[in-house]
């Protein structure tokens, strides 16, 4: 064979690319709040197996992570956003993103149950599971509300750290699941008003490709109106104090009227080029944080 | 002035090193966190 025919050996993946197959900056909305989850539990925990615990929900996290990058290269490759990823962009074989996405699941998984307790090794197996194969193989690409129930995977973090605190399930570690789990469509669907060509084009069936933009605000605003009980929920209940329900409920108020301004009042000059949407996303990261810090600032400064 | 481009052998190589070492303070991670986990533990 001539050397001009021969086809060139591709270099071995970076550990960068590895590290990228976690989605580190996903990670650490994770982390935060399976921080919170653990910090605001009514017990102390030793700081070494309480470090051990939120490392093993963000290796976790990043399995599960590189599992659905894994699975949905092909898709990956045919949106703007995400065409420069290991996979698609070929630094790396597929089938080592599956190999790492496998040992480090398995391995956060059985580090938790030995470290730091078994019901809660369960749950971070069980989220995992929810992630990578319940929303990535199974729900992203069949039904627009994907995002609805996919959400469970994002709201699994702060019930693992409340559990791997306190060594049960109680109504707290679901109210916190429930709030990341009502707060995720809103998130997402903000997100994909803005980036609706991408999906489009990778044929992923997101609600404003399917349902169309009109739909998706106003299922935007039910999401939001619905955020404003179930974050206070903890303060009606007696399980946080005041500083987090005033923090709730100014933190939702403001969520709704974000959302109001992108459900019904449109028409301005600067709706054209997606301008409340772009607010409502990034408000919608800054929400999460704050609500989450607060229930901590809450357990630490009101108790 | 651009440093000019590594040859693919050389390339290889340093990404080869780079991944080595990488690995290499991964275990030596992990082994510290489980000498940290039975101190906890025992203690």
């Amino acid at each position: 064979m001539s050397s001009a025919t021969a086809q060139p050996i591709p270099l071995p993946a970076d550990w960068r690319d590895f590290l990228s197959l976690t989605k580190p900056r996903v990670m650490s909305l994770v982390v935060f709040t399976g921080l919170c989850g653990l910090l605001a539990a009514p017990v102390s925990i030793d700081p070494i197996i309480g470090f051990v615990a939120i490392l093993c929900i963000a290796v976790g996290a990043g399995g599960s992570a590189a599992l659905n990058q894994w699975w949905e290269a092909d898709l990956d490759a045919k949106m703007k956003r995400t065409a420069a990823r290991p996979l698609p962009a070929g630094r790396m074989e597929r089938t080592s993103a599956r190999d790492f996405g496998v040992a480090l699941s398995v391995g956060s998984v059985l580090t938790m149950g030995l470290a730091v307790g078994w019901l809660a090794a369960a749950i971070l197996a069980f989220s995992i599971f929810y992630y990578a194969v319940i929303y990535t193989i199974w729900l992203k690409p069949r039904t627009p509300q994907n995002i609805v129930i996919g959400g469970g995977a994002g709201a699994f973090p702060p019930m693992i750290g409340w559990i791997a605190a306190t060594g049960e399930v109680t109504l707290m570690p679901v109210l916190l699941f429930a709030i990341i789990f009502f707060w995720t469509p809103p998130h997402f669907w903000a997100l994909a008003l803005f980036v609706e060509t991408d999906y489009a084009k990778a044929g992923i069936p997101m609600m404003p490709v399917v349902a169309g933009h009109e739909s998706t605000r106003r299922q935007i605003l039910v999401y939001a109106v619905l955020m404003l009980p179930i974050s206070t929920v903890p303060f009606w209940l007696g399980v946080a104090g005041w500083l987090y329900g005033a923090s709730a409920l100014l933190l939702s108020a403001l969520f709704l009227i974000l959302s109001l301004r992108v459900a019904v009042f449109r028409g301005g000059a600067e709706d054209s080029d997606m301008r409340p949407e772009k607010r409502l996303f990034a408000y919608s990261v800054f929400y999460l944080f704050a609500l989450f810090a607060m229930l901590v600032a809450d357990r630490y400064l009101v108790g | 002035m651009d440093k000019p481009p590594l040859d693919p052998m050389e390339q290889r190589k340093r990404i080869i090193t780079s991944r080595n070492r990488v690995l290499a303070l991964v275990l030596f991670g992990l082994v510290a966190l489980f000498f940290a986990i039975s101190i906890a533990k025992m203690s």
